[in-house]
């Protein structure tokens, strides 16, 4: 007689779900900023019988990367000319974007920030003698859209007081949409395609992570944005810290994997982001670089970033290099160059920015400093906060560390890698930017895959949308599913697999959880099963080790990259057919990880192919070092057939189209 | 930094319509244990410190203690949500205490305009609906290559 061998969960996964049919003509899968800025717009453009279903994993008051709140927006475009906007992601991220897109974005953005101002988002404003406001009194001065000035960091940002960002952005997105056409806690975990055309997107599949319940989807068209890929590589921190990740630890590749097994190509998948952040905290630097004016110094007490040898460092990285604003991998590439030759650890002086600040400032607006700081964690990053009362750091007397992060996977922030998409059908955008539908239309930010979109994280080659952007975008995909389905109306999706097939596919885990798991005493260590808990601690020990993590300063090799791809991924993949999953939380980490794998496979096979190092600092290919732009200024495009299970990667032409 | 649910003050949320911390974890992480009716944090090393269950907990049950790999013992940073505003009570291990009062909200909750009677009128356009409504037009870039 075994011992009871019971599942750890509250939630016990049953063999047999049910079964939730629906067909709907739009549906969105994810509750981020993006969605919700597809749940705000779409009503807008729909006519009334048109039926339309939004999945989330979470909450949409809390879910996304923007749960916690912010302390600021990053993309607001204002006085600015939105070329000088292209030309700033440009630079950033190494020449190699998709100017179209992020032109696009740029001439929308500002609309949803001042939508968010009028929903009640508290924004700082400038008083007439040039004091910072908070967002509450600030109101006195009016409104950004009436012409109000924003309290600018740098160019592009304005500080908000955004502890309740979220909730303010899916209050309005939910009324727009209305509840009964929102299922939260709904996990959308694979989309398929039509069965008379398998270009064509008809449908997804996921399951309640509160109920046995499958979920089978039939739609016209979707759009998929469940935000970018966290815990892929090792985390600096193994224990329970593991959770404080830069990025939402929830951020499973979902965006990538369910695009790119669906036949969508991929774009840019080797960049990857690294940011460079109080260290083990990860909370924001930002304000500490832009608002109150700290410097960096090295474990001499030197400020390298200004020395003569960084200087000639980065001009080895011209244009971008020399630029006004150095590119976000270059900085790091800079201070990894001080911490390998063992001049860290690198420290942030708050406490010379604070006291040369306070010179100038009575005892109140000292206090109101002081509260800025804090506030800047507080609204993003609470657990920072935490750990500078738990160390006893008092920003004015005491001073940080900063430390580079492990890598992050990410299309709206200082990153770009995603899914390919077509840019808007106007007569600037080059051809080979626009990608046609059967009917021969083009749709703004449709994928390779006919009907199917993404925004916010899941677009490749146009970082630095950021919250705002990320709705803007979310928004302009809105209005082009309803054209989609107006061009389209006849369609009937109708899908390849079977009920059965489908449900075997999704609660797959589950069953092998039931039928192995009286077999040993203890249900964790069992080898005719793998648990989700182990199986995303060896995807993250082998990318650490072999694909460029912070074991190595992100250094990877081509033999590296073999080991990486063709043995321990392998392999991995093979074990996936035997997750297993005793309750509901447990076949969601099954999923997320079947996620990952896939994200992280694409992005070091594009880190192999390309054969230079384009983004130094963020990651080094040792076999072919510094960039080599004669024959790599170029994107490259990846897809994936779940068929045969082979990957194709091409070059994709560049195209400048601002000056 | 894991969240942590205080027994005494945790009632399961039985008078309310849903268990708001496992409404509100936007990592699935809080659950309620149904005999016992109290909630927990079913995955510590999967928290990402968010304060969403601290800040929506009607008992104030629920605090965060630093994760126990860096974050040494003897703080707490605990935050009161108004309708309008946020007051954070920063507690430093060696006694010092900070508060800070943050606007959250300028709007009264549930205020936020959803343009619901809307609709837009050029759906060949790329204009969003409310950029139409304002009366813009869209332009291409100027400063071509």
């Amino acid at each position: 007689m075994a011992l009871p061998n019971k599942p750890l969960g509250e939630l016990k996964a049953v063999r047999d779900p049910e079964v939730i049919e629906k067909e709907v003509d739009i549906l969105i899968v994810g509750g981020g900023m993006a969605a919700c800025g597809t749940a705000f717009e779409v009503k807008k453009w729909a006519s009334d019988d048109t039926k339309i279903l939004l999945c989330d994993k979470a909450a949409m008051e809390r879910s996304g990367a923007v749960a916690q709140g912010l302390s600021a927006i990053n993309t607001y475009v204002g006085e600015n000319a939105i070329e000088d906007y292209v030309r700033m992601v440009r630079n950033d991220l190494m020449g190699i974007v998709r100017e179209d897109l992020i032109y696009d974005l740029g001439r929308h953005v500002d609309d949803s920030v001042h939508l968010f101002e009028e929903w009640g988002l508290p924004m700082w404003k400038k008083s007439p003698e040039g004091k910072s406001i908070d967002g509450k009194k600030g109101q006195q001065y009016g409104t950004l859209k009436s012409g109000a000035s924003p309290v600018r960091t740098g160019k592009w940002q304005i500080m908000i007081n955004g502890e309740s960002y979220k909730r303010i952005v899916a209050e309005a997105a939910k009324k727009a949409l209305g509840s009964d056409n929102i299922l939260e806690r709904v996990f959308i975990v694979e989309l398929l395609t039509d069965k008379n055309n398998p270009k064509r997107i008809a449908g997804a599949v996921g399951f309640s992570t509160r109920e046995n319940k499958v979920y089978i989807i039939k739609c016209k068209t979707m759009m998929v944005a469940c935000g970018g890929a966290v815990n892929i590589y090792q985390p600096r921190s193994v224990g329970e810290g593991k959770g404080r990740a830069w990025y939402p630890v929830w951020n499973a590749g979902s965006t990538y994997t369910m695009a790119l097994r669906a036949g969508a190509e991929l774009s840019m998948m080797e960049n990857r982001f690294t940011p460079a952040r109080f260290k083990d905290g990860y909370g924001p630097v930002g304000a500490w670089f832009l608002l109150f004016k700290a410097h960096l110094e090295n474990g001499l007490g030197e400020n390298y970033a200004g020395s003569d040898k960084s200087k000639a460092e980065l001009a080895n990285y011209a244009p971008y290099g020399t630029a006004a604003i150095t590119p976000t991998c270059l900085r790091n590439h800079l201070m990894l160059f001080e911490m390998k030759a063992g001049r860290g650890p690198i420290i942030m002086k708050t406490s010379s920015a604070l006291q040369k600040l306070g010179e100038t400032m009575d005892k109140k607006e000292l206090k109101h400093l002081e509260s800025e700081a804090w506030e800047d964690f507080l609204d993003m990053t609470c657990g920072q906060a935490n750990l500078w009362c738990a160390t006893n750091t008092e920003p004015e007397k005491k001073d940080s560390e900063i430390m580079p992060t492990e890598p992050y996977l990410l299309g709206s922030h200082s990153g770009c890698c995603g899914i390919w998409v077509s840019g808007p059908d106007e007569a600037w955008v080059p051809d080979s930017y626009k990608i046609k539908a059967a009917n021969g239309k083009v749709y703004n930010r449709m994928t390779t895959v006919d009907g199917l979109f993404t925004a916010g994280d899941g677009i490749g080659c146009s970082g630095h949308k950021f919250s705002s952007g990320s709705h803007a975008e979310g928004r302009i995909v809105a209005k082009e599913m309803v054209k989609y389905i107006r061009d389209n109306a006849g369609l009937k999706p109708e899908l390849a697999e079977s009920k059965d097939e489908l449900v075997n596919l999704v609660w797959k885990p589950v069953r092998t959880y039931l039928d192995n798991c009286t077999y040993t005493t203890a249900e964790d260590v069992n080898p005719n099963y793998a648990k989700p808990a182990g199986m995303a601690l060896r995807l993250m020990k082998a990318t650490n080790e072999y694909g460029g993590g912070t074991a190595t300063y992100y250094q990877t090799s081509s033999k590296a990259l073999d080991i990486l791809i063709d043995d321990l991924l392998f392999m991995m993949h093979e074990d996936t057919e035997k997750l297993a999953a005793g309750d509901l939380h447990e076949l969601m980490r099954c999923w997320e990880i079947f996620h990952r794998i896939y994200t992280v496979e694409a992005h070091v096979r594009h880190i192999r192919f390309r054969k230079e190092t384009r983004y130094p600092g963020f990651y080094y290919q040792a076999d072919y070092p510094g960039q080599d732009d004669e024959n790599w200024f170029c994107f490259v495009n990846s897809t994936y057939n779940k068929a045969n299970k082979e990957w194709t990667l091409k070059k994709q032409d560049y195209i400048k189209i601002i000056s | 930094m894991p969240s942590y649910v205080i027994a005494e003050k945790c009632d399961g949320c039985k008078g309310g319509d849903k268990t708001a911390c496992m409404y509100i974890c936007p990592n699935d992480l809080m659950v309620l244990d149904p005999n016992e009716m109290k909630a927990y944090n079913q995955e510590p090393d999967a928290c990402w410190e968010c304060f969403s269950c601290v800040k929506i907990c009607p008992s104030q049950a629920i605090e965060v203690r630093g994760y126990s790999d860096f974050v040494p013992l003897g703080s707490s940073i605990v935050p009161m949500m108004g309708t309008e505003d946020v007051m954070w009570t920063c507690k430093f291990r060696n006694g010092v205490v900070k508060r800070f009062k943050f606007p959250i909200r300028t709007t009264p909750e549930g205020a936020s305009n959803e343009y619901g009677s809307l609709k837009g009128k050029d759906l060949d356009s790329g204009l969003l609906s409310t950029e139409e409504a304002d009366g813009k037009t869209l332009s291409g870039p100027t400063q071509l290559a």
